[in-house]
């Protein structure tokens, strides 16, 4: 094993230790409580104000963001991405991003499709 | 004394021309493939969304046969019970982290209990899976019952059998822990059942607001 070996490995595994475990499990603790949260707003509509009715409009986008934001946290910090080799990053995100596009595709074709049908 | 352990554990694995082991790299791109997996079982539920003809539906009470009787149904999700459910697994993620870093710091008392809580989590998880199956079996859910059952179950079902393979496969592992075979050098076999772990967690992460809570 070369310089240039132990240099990626001592690199690749500097990991962080249990205090920012902790704290990344806090917040996913409390962004777990948040989409619930907005569901059960969005679900009571005989609740009053203008911010419960835009929890209700927002549902969709506040709950992917939210679960994005929760992805991250898990990918970057418990999966240690943001500590190791960089080859690992890329190998999970290339499929990642062609899944994503695939989703979206799909729901868009058969979106329209739907649109276009007749309707009975 | 991580940075010290971490070094020390790894720079006992077998060398690789990138200096990456590749038995990391195969996890990595197994996990990646488990991805596009995934992704064509959540894009078929999304797809297939809101397009069932009969009852019983998530989100709302619906006609439906049950007990050979055409009837209402009340709407068939219980968020409270799902959602510890998704508690249970979230934390899961928080024990097997810090199982690690008792591996590899060589602390055998935290190795061995955050692992143990960790398998202990993913059993609940599994438990109320499968009771949330029978209740809605119960309720008059089939998997041929309507489309969202069919991909409902399939989604839930092929993420759930994932747990399980998780749950023996950090058991061996907690078992090797416990018979002192898990020392800092080897402290990478738990890292790739944790790998594992986490993905399965993520999935959820992205499962639960899609099927549970997204209208």
């Amino acid at each position: 094993m070369d310089l240039m070996d132990h240099r990626v490995l001592h690199k690749e595994h500097r990991h962080p230790g249990p205090a920012l475990y902790i704290k990344i499990a806090v917040v996913l603790f409390v962004l777990t409580a948040l989409e619930v949260l907005a569901y059960e707003m969005a679900r009571r509509q005989d609740l009053p104000g203008v911010f419960v009715r835009s929890v209700a409009a927002l549902l969709v986008p506040i709950l992917v963001m939210l679960s994005a934001i929760k992805f991250t946290l898990v990918a970057g910090f418990y999966m240690h991405l943001k500590q190791d080799a960089k080859i690992y990053t890329g190998i999970f995100v290339f499929p990642l991003i062609i899944a994503v596009a695939l989703t979206f595709a799909l729901i868009l074709l058969f979106g329209v499709t739907q649109l276009m049908a007749p309707r009975p | 004394m991580t940075n010290v352990a971490d070094a020390h554990a790894h720079a006992l694995e077998h060398p690789t021309s990138t200096g990456i082991d590749s038995r990391k790299l195969a996890i990595w791109t197994f996990i990646g493939s488990e991805c596009l997996f995934f992704t064509s079982l959540i894009s078929t539920y999304l797809v297939y969304k809101g397009k069932s003809l009969v009852g019983p539906l998530p989100h709302a009470t619906s006609q439906c046969m049950l007990h050979g009787k055409l009837q209402e149904c009340e709407q068939i999700f219980e968020i409270p019970l799902v959602t510890f459910g998704t508690a249970v697994l979230l934390f899961s993620s928080f024990f097997v982290v810090m199982a690690l870093n008792g591996a590899q710091t060589g602390n055998r008392k935290r190795l061995i209990g955050w692992l143990s809580a960790t398998v202990l989590g993913g059993l609940f998880f599994v438990g109320m899976q499968v009771y949330e199956f029978y209740h809605f079996v119960h309720k008059g859910l089939g998997y041929t019952t309507n489309l969202f059952g069919s991909s409902f179950y399939t989604l839930t079902g092929f993420h759930g059998s994932h747990v399980t393979l998780g749950v023996i496969w950090l058991s061996t592992v907690l078992i090797l822990a416990i018979r002192g075979k898990l020392p800092p050098e080897k402290a990478l076999n738990l890292e790739l059942a944790a790998l594992y772990w986490h993905f399965v967690d993520v999935v959820w992460i992205v499962i639960f607001p899609t099927i549970y809570l997204m209208r």
